[in-house]
Protein backbone atom coordinates (compact mmCIF):
# COMPACT_ATOMS: atom_id res chain seq x y z
CA UNK A 1 0.00 0.00 0.00
CA UNK A 2 2.77 2.44 0.97
CA UNK A 3 4.69 1.61 -2.13
CA UNK A 4 1.70 2.37 -4.32
CA UNK A 5 1.25 5.75 -2.68
CA UNK A 6 4.91 6.57 -3.14
CA UNK A 7 4.73 5.77 -6.77
CA UNK A 8 1.70 7.90 -7.42
CA UNK A 9 3.51 10.96 -6.10
CA UNK A 10 6.04 10.94 -8.92
CA UNK A 11 4.01 12.31 -11.76
CA UNK A 12 6.56 13.83 -14.09
CA UNK A 13 10.18 12.88 -14.21
CA UNK A 14 11.33 15.50 -16.67
CA UNK A 15 11.30 18.94 -15.11
CA UNK A 16 11.43 22.05 -17.20
CA UNK A 17 14.38 24.35 -16.84
CA UNK A 18 13.86 27.91 -15.67
CA UNK A 19 14.17 29.24 -19.21
CA UNK A 20 11.48 26.86 -20.42
CA UNK A 21 9.20 27.86 -17.57
CA UNK A 22 9.52 31.54 -18.45
CA UNK A 23 7.85 30.51 -21.73
CA UNK A 24 8.66 33.69 -23.66
CA UNK A 25 12.01 32.42 -25.06
CA UNK A 26 10.29 29.19 -26.04
CA UNK A 27 7.62 31.16 -27.91
CA UNK A 28 10.30 33.12 -29.74
CA UNK A 29 12.00 29.85 -30.69
CA UNK A 30 8.70 28.51 -32.00
CA UNK A 31 8.09 31.70 -33.93
CA UNK A 32 11.36 31.18 -35.73
CA UNK A 33 10.02 27.82 -36.92
CA UNK A 34 6.78 29.47 -38.01
CA UNK A 35 8.56 32.23 -39.90
CA UNK A 36 10.78 29.68 -41.61
CA UNK A 37 7.66 28.03 -43.07
CA UNK A 38 6.79 31.23 -44.94
CA UNK A 39 9.80 30.81 -47.21
CA UNK A 40 9.43 27.11 -47.88
CA UNK A 41 7.97 25.93 -51.21
CA UNK A 42 4.18 25.71 -51.34
CA UNK A 43 2.16 22.55 -51.88
CA UNK A 44 -0.82 24.15 -53.62
CA UNK A 45 -1.92 22.94 -57.06
CA UNK A 46 -3.36 25.86 -59.03
CA UNK A 47 -6.18 23.54 -60.00
CA UNK A 48 -7.81 24.54 -63.26
CA UNK A 49 -4.46 25.39 -64.82
CA UNK A 50 -2.39 22.76 -63.08
CA UNK A 51 -3.70 19.21 -62.75
CA UNK A 52 -2.93 16.68 -60.10
CA UNK A 53 -1.79 13.43 -61.75
CA UNK A 54 -2.74 10.62 -59.37
CA UNK A 55 -0.52 7.60 -58.91
CA UNK A 56 -1.64 4.26 -60.34
CA UNK A 57 -2.85 3.22 -56.90
CA UNK A 58 -5.47 5.99 -57.03
CA UNK A 59 -9.13 4.91 -57.13
CA UNK A 60 -10.88 7.25 -59.53
CA UNK A 61 -14.05 6.49 -61.46
CA UNK A 62 -14.44 2.83 -62.55
CA UNK A 63 -14.00 2.16 -66.28
CA UNK A 64 -14.34 -0.86 -68.59
CA UNK A 65 -11.18 -2.09 -70.25
CA UNK A 66 -11.38 -2.34 -74.04
CA UNK A 67 -9.05 -4.86 -75.74
CA UNK A 68 -8.89 -4.92 -79.59
CA UNK A 69 -11.99 -2.74 -79.79
CA UNK A 70 -14.03 -5.21 -77.71
CA UNK A 71 -14.70 -4.88 -74.03
CA UNK A 72 -13.18 -7.59 -71.85
CA UNK A 73 -16.33 -7.84 -69.81
CA UNK A 74 -18.18 -11.16 -70.02
CA UNK A 75 -21.25 -9.82 -68.21
CA UNK A 76 -21.01 -12.27 -65.32
CA UNK A 77 -22.70 -9.68 -63.08
CA UNK A 78 -20.35 -10.16 -60.14
CA UNK A 79 -19.59 -6.45 -59.98
CA UNK A 80 -23.25 -5.57 -59.87
CA UNK A 81 -23.69 -8.20 -57.17
CA UNK A 82 -20.83 -6.96 -54.97
CA UNK A 83 -21.50 -3.26 -55.38
CA UNK A 84 -22.43 -2.02 -51.88
CA UNK A 85 -24.30 0.99 -53.17
CA UNK A 86 -26.06 -0.80 -56.03
CA UNK A 87 -24.61 1.54 -58.61
CA UNK A 88 -23.93 -1.00 -61.38
CA UNK A 89 -26.45 -2.46 -63.77
CA UNK A 90 -25.46 -5.18 -66.27
CA UNK A 91 -27.56 -6.87 -68.96
CA UNK A 92 -25.88 -9.84 -70.64
CA UNK A 93 -26.24 -11.01 -74.21
CA UNK A 94 -24.60 -13.66 -76.41
CA UNK A 95 -21.86 -13.08 -78.95
CA UNK A 96 -19.97 -15.13 -81.59
CA UNK A 97 -16.62 -14.21 -80.05
CA UNK A 98 -14.70 -16.76 -77.98
CA UNK A 99 -15.83 -15.12 -74.75
CA UNK A 100 -19.45 -16.01 -75.78
CA UNK A 101 -21.10 -13.37 -73.59
CA UNK A 102 -20.92 -9.60 -73.61
CA UNK A 103 -22.76 -6.83 -71.76
CA UNK A 104 -25.55 -5.46 -73.89
CA UNK A 105 -26.04 -2.73 -71.32
CA UNK A 106 -23.52 -1.66 -68.70
CA UNK A 107 -24.42 1.33 -66.60
CA UNK A 108 -22.83 2.85 -63.50
CA UNK A 109 -24.80 5.46 -61.64
CA UNK A 110 -22.06 7.89 -60.67
CA UNK A 111 -24.18 9.59 -58.02
CA UNK A 112 -24.27 6.25 -56.18
CA UNK A 113 -20.71 5.03 -56.75
CA UNK A 114 -18.57 5.30 -53.62
CA UNK A 115 -15.25 4.43 -55.31
CA UNK A 116 -14.68 1.46 -53.00
CA UNK A 117 -13.10 -0.60 -55.76
CA UNK A 118 -14.98 -3.84 -54.89
CA UNK A 119 -16.07 -4.25 -58.52
CA UNK A 120 -12.47 -4.18 -59.63
CA UNK A 121 -11.46 -6.61 -56.91
CA UNK A 122 -14.17 -9.13 -57.71
CA UNK A 123 -13.85 -9.02 -61.51
CA UNK A 124 -12.45 -12.33 -62.82
CA UNK A 125 -11.45 -10.83 -66.18
CA UNK A 126 -9.83 -7.60 -65.01
CA UNK A 127 -12.45 -5.97 -67.15
CA UNK A 128 -13.57 -3.24 -64.74
CA UNK A 129 -10.79 -1.20 -63.15
CA UNK A 130 -10.52 2.06 -61.30
CA UNK A 131 -9.11 4.88 -63.44
CA UNK A 132 -7.28 8.00 -62.31
CA UNK A 133 -10.07 10.27 -63.47
CA UNK A 134 -11.40 12.37 -60.61
CA UNK A 135 -13.15 15.10 -62.55
CA UNK A 136 -16.81 14.08 -62.51
CA UNK A 137 -19.31 16.74 -63.39
CA UNK A 138 -22.92 16.46 -64.45
CA UNK A 139 -25.86 18.77 -64.24
CA UNK A 140 -28.73 16.26 -64.05
CA UNK A 141 -29.59 12.80 -62.73
CA UNK A 142 -29.79 11.44 -66.28
CA UNK A 143 -26.29 12.61 -67.10
CA UNK A 144 -24.94 10.94 -63.97
CA UNK A 145 -25.68 7.46 -65.33
CA UNK A 146 -22.60 6.50 -67.29
CA UNK A 147 -23.26 4.05 -70.11
CA UNK A 148 -20.81 2.02 -72.15
CA UNK A 149 -19.98 5.06 -74.30
CA UNK A 150 -18.40 6.81 -71.33
CA UNK A 151 -17.09 3.74 -69.52
CA UNK A 152 -15.01 2.08 -72.23
CA UNK A 153 -11.30 2.87 -72.17
CA UNK A 154 -8.55 1.23 -74.22
CA UNK A 155 -6.10 -1.19 -72.61
CA UNK A 156 -3.18 1.11 -73.47
CA UNK A 157 -4.75 3.91 -71.48
CA UNK A 158 -5.36 1.70 -68.46
CA UNK A 159 -1.93 0.01 -68.55
CA UNK A 160 -0.51 1.70 -65.39
CA UNK A 161 -3.48 0.54 -63.35
CA UNK A 162 -3.39 -3.00 -64.78
CA UNK A 163 0.35 -3.21 -64.05
CA UNK A 164 -0.29 -1.99 -60.55
CA UNK A 165 -2.96 -4.64 -60.03
CA UNK A 166 -0.66 -7.36 -61.32
CA UNK A 167 2.10 -6.25 -58.99
CA UNK A 168 0.06 -5.73 -55.86
CA UNK A 169 -2.36 -8.66 -56.03
CA UNK B 1 -10.61 80.44 -36.38
CA UNK B 2 -13.83 78.89 -35.23
CA UNK B 3 -14.55 77.11 -38.48
CA UNK B 4 -10.97 75.97 -38.63
CA UNK B 5 -11.02 74.57 -35.10
CA UNK B 6 -14.05 72.50 -36.06
CA UNK B 7 -12.86 71.61 -39.52
CA UNK B 8 -9.39 70.55 -38.48
CA UNK B 9 -10.31 67.62 -36.20
CA UNK B 10 -13.04 66.63 -38.63
CA UNK B 11 -10.54 66.40 -41.47
CA UNK B 12 -8.19 64.43 -39.25
CA UNK B 13 -10.98 62.03 -38.29
CA UNK B 14 -11.94 61.51 -41.93
CA UNK B 15 -8.28 61.02 -42.80
CA UNK B 16 -7.76 58.48 -40.01
CA UNK B 17 -10.92 56.51 -40.74
CA UNK B 18 -11.06 56.51 -44.53
CA UNK B 19 -7.42 56.82 -45.51
CA UNK B 20 -5.74 54.97 -42.69
CA UNK B 21 -7.96 52.59 -40.74
CA UNK B 22 -10.48 51.17 -43.22
CA UNK B 23 -7.96 50.33 -45.96
CA UNK B 24 -5.61 49.05 -43.28
CA UNK B 25 -8.33 46.71 -42.05
CA UNK B 26 -9.27 45.57 -45.55
CA UNK B 27 -5.69 44.79 -46.38
CA UNK B 28 -5.00 43.58 -42.86
CA UNK B 29 -7.54 40.81 -43.44
CA UNK B 30 -5.89 39.98 -46.75
CA UNK B 31 -2.45 40.06 -45.13
CA UNK B 32 -3.67 37.77 -42.38
CA UNK B 33 -5.05 35.30 -44.91
CA UNK B 34 -1.89 35.46 -46.98
CA UNK B 35 0.45 35.08 -44.01
CA UNK B 36 -1.65 32.27 -42.57
CA UNK B 37 -1.49 30.54 -45.93
CA UNK B 38 2.24 30.98 -46.29
CA UNK B 39 2.88 29.67 -42.80
CA UNK B 40 0.82 26.57 -43.69
CA UNK B 41 2.67 26.19 -47.01
CA UNK B 42 -0.37 27.27 -49.02
CA UNK B 43 -0.78 30.17 -51.41
CA UNK B 44 -3.82 31.94 -49.99
CA UNK B 45 -6.25 34.07 -51.99
CA UNK B 46 -4.75 34.76 -55.40
CA UNK B 47 -7.67 34.74 -57.82
CA UNK B 48 -9.10 38.25 -57.45
CA UNK B 49 -6.67 40.66 -59.02
CA UNK B 50 -2.92 40.23 -59.17
CA UNK B 51 -1.64 38.34 -56.13
CA UNK B 52 -5.18 38.47 -54.70
CA UNK B 53 -4.88 42.20 -54.07
CA UNK B 54 -8.51 42.94 -54.95
CA UNK B 55 -9.87 40.29 -52.55
CA UNK B 56 -11.10 42.88 -49.99
CA UNK B 57 -13.11 44.59 -52.73
CA UNK B 58 -14.81 41.27 -53.41
CA UNK B 59 -15.37 40.44 -49.74
CA UNK B 60 -16.91 43.70 -48.58
CA UNK B 61 -19.82 43.76 -51.09
CA UNK B 62 -20.38 40.10 -50.30
CA UNK B 63 -20.87 40.93 -46.62
CA UNK B 64 -23.17 43.83 -47.51
CA UNK B 65 -25.47 41.73 -49.68
CA UNK B 66 -25.82 38.79 -47.32
CA UNK B 67 -29.10 38.27 -45.52
CA UNK B 68 -29.25 39.77 -42.06
CA UNK B 69 -30.66 37.12 -39.73
CA UNK B 70 -31.75 37.76 -36.16
CA UNK B 71 -32.44 34.57 -34.17
CA UNK B 72 -36.09 34.03 -33.26
CA UNK B 73 -35.84 34.50 -29.50
CA UNK B 74 -32.99 36.98 -29.52
CA UNK B 75 -33.23 40.40 -27.96
CA UNK B 76 -33.40 42.29 -31.22
CA UNK B 77 -32.40 45.72 -29.93
CA UNK B 78 -29.32 44.58 -28.05
CA UNK B 79 -28.45 42.14 -30.80
CA UNK B 80 -28.17 45.08 -33.20
CA UNK B 81 -26.57 47.38 -30.64
CA UNK B 82 -23.68 45.09 -29.70
CA UNK B 83 -21.66 45.38 -32.94
CA UNK B 84 -22.11 49.14 -32.85
CA UNK B 85 -20.64 49.28 -29.33
CA UNK B 86 -17.69 47.23 -30.49
CA UNK B 87 -16.94 49.39 -33.50
CA UNK B 88 -17.45 52.71 -31.71
CA UNK B 89 -14.94 51.76 -29.06
CA UNK B 90 -12.48 50.38 -31.57
CA UNK B 91 -12.55 53.62 -33.54
CA UNK B 92 -12.58 56.07 -30.66
CA UNK B 93 -9.47 54.66 -29.00
CA UNK B 94 -7.53 55.89 -31.99
CA UNK B 95 -8.50 59.48 -31.26
CA UNK B 96 -5.75 60.07 -28.73
CA UNK B 97 -2.92 58.23 -30.42
CA UNK B 98 -0.32 60.60 -31.87
CA UNK B 99 0.68 59.33 -35.28
CA UNK B 100 3.28 62.00 -35.91
CA UNK B 101 4.80 65.21 -34.63
CA UNK B 102 3.44 68.59 -35.76
CA UNK B 103 3.24 69.10 -39.49
CA UNK B 104 3.48 72.47 -41.27
CA UNK B 105 1.76 73.07 -44.58
CA UNK B 106 3.12 76.15 -46.31
CA UNK B 107 1.44 77.46 -49.44
CA UNK B 108 3.26 80.51 -50.71
CA UNK B 109 3.82 82.83 -47.75
CA UNK B 110 1.12 81.52 -45.45
CA UNK B 111 1.71 78.39 -43.44
CA UNK B 112 -0.45 76.27 -41.21
CA UNK B 113 0.83 74.07 -38.42
CA UNK B 114 -1.17 71.24 -36.93
CA UNK B 115 -0.59 68.36 -34.58
CA UNK B 116 -0.81 64.88 -36.08
CA UNK B 117 -3.26 63.65 -33.47
CA UNK B 118 -7.03 63.97 -33.44
CA UNK B 119 -7.42 64.99 -29.81
CA UNK B 120 -4.46 65.92 -27.63
CA UNK B 121 -6.13 64.96 -24.38
CA UNK B 122 -4.01 65.48 -21.28
CA UNK B 123 -5.37 62.25 -19.76
CA UNK B 124 -5.05 60.26 -22.99
CA UNK B 125 -3.63 57.39 -21.04
CA UNK B 126 -6.66 57.09 -18.77
CA UNK B 127 -8.96 57.55 -21.76
CA UNK B 128 -7.45 54.47 -23.38
CA UNK B 129 -7.78 52.38 -20.23
CA UNK B 130 -11.39 53.47 -19.81
CA UNK B 131 -12.33 52.69 -23.39
CA UNK B 132 -10.59 49.34 -23.50
CA UNK B 133 -12.57 48.17 -20.49
CA UNK B 134 -15.76 49.25 -22.24
CA UNK B 135 -14.93 47.06 -25.24
CA UNK B 136 -16.05 44.00 -23.31
CA UNK B 137 -19.66 45.22 -23.43
CA UNK B 138 -19.90 44.71 -27.18
CA UNK B 139 -18.81 41.12 -26.88
CA UNK B 140 -20.74 40.24 -23.74
CA UNK B 141 -23.99 41.82 -24.94
CA UNK B 142 -23.72 40.12 -28.32
CA UNK B 143 -23.19 36.80 -26.58
CA UNK B 144 -26.07 37.36 -24.21
CA UNK B 145 -28.61 38.69 -26.71
CA UNK B 146 -28.09 35.95 -29.30
CA UNK B 147 -30.07 33.33 -27.37
CA UNK B 148 -27.40 30.77 -28.15
CA UNK B 149 -25.45 28.76 -25.61
CA UNK B 150 -22.21 29.01 -27.53
CA UNK B 151 -22.55 32.76 -27.83
CA UNK B 152 -23.36 33.09 -24.16
CA UNK B 153 -20.31 31.03 -23.18
CA UNK B 154 -18.16 33.16 -25.46
CA UNK B 155 -19.46 36.36 -23.95
CA UNK B 156 -19.01 34.98 -20.45
CA UNK B 157 -15.43 33.96 -21.11
CA UNK B 158 -14.73 37.35 -22.56
CA UNK B 159 -15.87 39.12 -19.39
CA UNK B 160 -13.70 37.02 -17.14
CA UNK B 161 -10.75 37.31 -19.49
CA UNK B 162 -11.01 41.07 -19.80
CA UNK B 163 -11.23 41.60 -16.06
CA UNK B 164 -8.19 39.49 -15.35
CA UNK B 165 -6.06 41.15 -18.02
CA UNK B 166 -7.17 44.74 -17.65
CA UNK B 167 -5.59 44.85 -14.23
CA UNK B 168 -2.13 43.73 -15.20
CA UNK B 169 -2.32 45.88 -18.34
CA UNK B 170 -3.06 49.01 -16.34
CA UNK B 171 -0.40 48.20 -13.78
CA UNK B 172 2.23 47.51 -16.42
CA UNK B 173 1.53 50.93 -17.93
CA UNK B 174 2.21 52.70 -14.64
CA UNK B 175 5.92 52.10 -15.21
CA UNK B 176 5.74 54.09 -18.43
CA UNK B 177 3.91 56.92 -16.69
CA UNK B 178 6.54 56.97 -13.94
CA UNK B 179 9.35 57.27 -16.46
CA UNK B 180 7.80 60.03 -18.54
CA UNK B 181 5.87 61.60 -15.61
CA UNK B 182 2.91 62.46 -17.80
CA UNK B 183 -0.44 60.96 -18.74
CA UNK B 184 -0.42 62.69 -22.11
CA UNK B 185 0.51 60.32 -24.91
CA UNK B 186 2.24 63.16 -26.75
CA UNK B 187 4.60 63.71 -23.83
CA UNK B 188 5.20 59.99 -23.46
CA UNK B 189 6.34 59.83 -27.09
CA UNK B 190 8.40 63.01 -26.78
CA UNK B 191 10.16 61.56 -23.73
CA UNK B 192 11.30 58.64 -25.88
CA UNK B 193 13.39 60.81 -28.22
CA UNK B 194 17.16 60.92 -27.92
CA UNK B 195 19.69 58.18 -27.27
CA UNK B 196 21.41 56.34 -24.47
CA UNK B 197 25.18 56.10 -24.88
CA UNK B 198 24.74 58.02 -28.10
CA UNK B 199 23.27 55.21 -30.19
CA UNK B 200 20.60 53.20 -28.36
CA UNK B 201 17.20 54.84 -29.02
CA UNK B 202 15.59 55.90 -25.76
CA UNK B 203 12.54 53.70 -26.18
CA UNK B 204 10.53 52.63 -23.16
CA UNK B 205 10.76 48.98 -24.16
CA UNK B 206 14.36 48.82 -22.93
CA UNK B 207 14.09 50.07 -19.32
CA UNK B 208 10.52 48.78 -19.10
CA UNK B 209 11.18 45.38 -20.63
CA UNK B 210 9.09 43.51 -18.06
CA UNK B 211 6.23 45.96 -18.45
CA UNK B 212 6.56 45.71 -22.21
CA UNK B 213 6.17 41.93 -22.20
CA UNK B 214 3.23 42.10 -19.78
CA UNK B 215 1.55 44.79 -21.86
CA UNK B 216 1.98 42.83 -25.10
CA UNK B 217 0.54 39.69 -23.52
CA UNK B 218 -2.35 41.69 -22.08
CA UNK B 219 -2.95 43.26 -25.48
CA UNK B 220 -3.24 39.82 -27.04
CA UNK B 221 -5.90 39.00 -24.47
CA UNK B 222 -7.54 42.39 -24.90
CA UNK B 223 -7.94 42.03 -28.66
CA UNK B 224 -9.12 38.39 -28.42
CA UNK B 225 -6.31 37.20 -30.63
CA UNK B 226 -4.78 33.78 -30.36
CA UNK B 227 -3.47 32.40 -28.02
CA UNK B 228 -6.21 34.13 -25.99
CA UNK B 229 -9.14 33.98 -28.41
CA UNK B 230 -11.29 32.06 -25.94
CA UNK B 231 -14.46 34.13 -26.60
CA UNK B 232 -14.59 32.83 -30.16
CA UNK B 233 -12.60 29.59 -29.89
CA UNK B 234 -13.77 27.89 -33.09
CA UNK B 235 -13.24 24.24 -32.11
CA UNK B 236 -15.12 24.67 -28.84
CA UNK B 237 -17.73 27.38 -29.35
CA UNK B 238 -18.43 27.37 -33.12
CA UNK B 239 -17.66 31.08 -33.40
CA UNK B 240 -18.30 32.23 -29.86
CA UNK B 241 -20.02 35.54 -29.44
CA UNK B 242 -20.62 36.15 -33.15
CA UNK B 243 -22.10 32.72 -33.91
CA UNK B 244 -25.54 34.22 -34.55
CA UNK B 245 -24.38 37.19 -36.59
CA UNK B 246 -24.62 37.36 -40.35
CA UNK B 247 -23.99 39.84 -43.10
CA UNK B 248 -22.71 43.25 -42.23
CA UNK B 249 -23.31 42.83 -38.51
CA UNK B 250 -20.74 40.08 -38.58
CA UNK B 251 -18.67 42.31 -40.84
CA UNK B 252 -18.74 45.03 -38.22
CA UNK B 253 -17.48 42.60 -35.59
CA UNK B 254 -14.73 41.56 -37.95
CA UNK B 255 -13.91 45.20 -38.64
CA UNK B 256 -13.78 46.12 -34.98
CA UNK B 257 -11.62 43.10 -34.21
CA UNK B 258 -9.05 44.19 -36.76
CA UNK B 259 -9.26 47.86 -35.78
CA UNK B 260 -8.74 46.78 -32.19
CA UNK B 261 -5.67 44.87 -33.33
CA UNK B 262 -4.31 47.90 -35.19
CA UNK B 263 -5.09 50.14 -32.23
CA UNK B 264 -3.35 47.72 -29.90
CA UNK B 265 -0.32 47.74 -32.17
CA UNK B 266 -0.39 51.53 -32.29
CA UNK B 267 -0.54 51.61 -28.50
CA UNK B 268 2.39 49.24 -28.13
CA UNK B 269 4.35 51.36 -30.60
CA UNK B 270 3.39 54.62 -28.89
CA UNK B 271 4.00 53.58 -25.32
CA UNK B 272 7.00 51.31 -25.65
CA UNK B 273 8.60 51.56 -29.09
CA UNK B 274 8.99 55.31 -29.39
CA UNK B 275 5.78 56.14 -31.27
CA UNK B 276 6.59 58.32 -34.25
CA UNK B 277 10.21 58.76 -33.14
CA UNK B 278 12.44 57.40 -35.86
CA UNK B 279 16.02 56.90 -34.65
CA UNK B 280 18.94 58.40 -36.62
CA UNK B 281 16.51 60.29 -38.90
CA UNK B 282 17.77 63.73 -37.86
CA UNK B 283 21.15 63.01 -39.48
CA UNK B 284 19.54 62.94 -42.92
CA UNK B 285 18.86 66.67 -42.85
CA UNK B 286 15.32 66.54 -44.25
CA UNK B 287 13.09 69.60 -44.56
CA UNK B 288 10.57 69.93 -41.69
CA UNK B 289 7.65 68.80 -43.87
CA UNK B 290 9.48 65.72 -45.15
CA UNK B 291 10.63 65.01 -41.59
CA UNK B 292 7.01 64.91 -40.38
CA UNK B 293 6.08 62.59 -43.24
CA UNK B 294 9.04 60.33 -42.48
CA UNK B 295 8.03 60.18 -38.82
CA UNK B 296 4.50 59.25 -39.79
CA UNK B 297 5.93 56.54 -42.03
CA UNK B 298 8.06 55.29 -39.15
CA UNK B 299 4.95 55.03 -37.00
CA UNK B 300 3.09 53.12 -39.71
CA UNK B 301 6.03 50.76 -40.16
CA UNK B 302 6.16 50.07 -36.44
CA UNK B 303 2.42 49.45 -36.27
CA UNK B 304 2.49 47.04 -39.18
CA UNK B 305 5.51 45.21 -37.84
CA UNK B 306 3.54 44.58 -34.64
CA UNK B 307 0.44 43.55 -36.60
CA UNK B 308 2.52 40.98 -38.45
CA UNK B 309 3.95 39.88 -35.12
CA UNK B 310 0.35 39.33 -33.95
CA UNK B 311 -0.32 37.18 -37.00
CA UNK B 312 2.80 35.07 -36.64
CA UNK B 313 2.06 34.45 -32.96
CA UNK B 314 -1.40 33.28 -33.98
CA UNK B 315 0.10 30.34 -35.87
CA UNK B 316 2.76 29.62 -33.28
CA UNK B 317 1.11 29.36 -29.89
CA UNK B 318 -1.87 27.05 -29.31
CA UNK B 319 -4.94 28.37 -27.54
CA UNK B 320 -4.73 28.45 -23.74
CA UNK B 321 -7.19 26.53 -21.66
CA UNK B 322 -9.58 28.66 -19.66
CA UNK B 323 -7.98 27.90 -16.30
CA UNK B 324 -4.49 28.40 -17.71
CA UNK B 325 -5.54 31.81 -18.97
CA UNK B 326 -6.83 32.73 -15.54
CA UNK B 327 -3.76 31.49 -13.74
CA UNK B 328 -1.44 33.39 -16.08
CA UNK B 329 -3.47 36.55 -15.64
CA UNK B 330 -3.74 36.47 -11.87
CA UNK B 331 -0.78 34.42 -10.68
CA UNK B 332 1.92 35.50 -13.11
CA UNK B 333 1.20 38.78 -14.85
CA UNK B 334 -0.32 40.62 -11.90
CA UNK B 335 2.58 39.97 -9.46
CA UNK B 336 5.08 40.69 -12.22
CA UNK B 337 3.37 43.99 -12.97
CA UNK B 338 3.56 44.91 -9.29
CA UNK B 339 7.25 43.97 -9.18
CA UNK B 340 7.75 46.11 -12.26
CA UNK B 341 6.19 49.12 -10.52
CA UNK B 342 8.42 48.56 -7.51
CA UNK B 343 11.59 48.31 -9.61
CA UNK B 344 10.68 51.33 -11.70
CA UNK B 345 9.95 53.32 -8.56
CA UNK B 346 13.34 52.42 -7.09
CA UNK B 347 15.03 53.31 -10.37
CA UNK B 348 13.27 56.67 -10.58
CA UNK B 349 14.12 57.54 -6.95
CA UNK B 350 17.77 56.57 -7.33
CA UNK B 351 18.50 58.31 -10.61
CA UNK B 352 16.48 61.52 -10.38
Amino acid sequence: MDKLLEKSEVIRTKDLTFFQKVYIPEILKAMLVTVKQIFLPKFTYQYPEEHFEPASSFRGRPVLVQENDVERCVACGLCARVCPSLAIQVQASETDLSKERYPELFEINMTRCIFCGFCEEVCPEEAIVMSNDYELTFTSQEESIYGKDKLLKSIQEMKPRLDFLKKMR
Amino acid sequence: MDTISILEPLLKILFIIFVALLPAVAYGVLAERKISAFIQNRLGPNRVGPWGLLQPLADIPKLFFKEDIVPAAANKFIHSLAPLISITIAFSTFAVIPFGDTITFSIGDSSYTTKLQIADVNIGFLYILALSSLAVYGITLSGWSSNNKYSLLGGLRSTAQMISYELSMGLSLIGVVMLSSSLQLDDIVAAQGGYWLGFIPKWNAIPQFLGFVIFVVAMFAETNRLPFDLPEAEPELVAGYHTEYTGMKFGIFMLSEYIAMITASALIATLYLGGWQAPYLEHLGLSPFLMSVAQMAAFVVKVFAIVIFFMVVRWTVPRFRYDQLMSIGWKVLLPLALVNILLTGLFVILYH
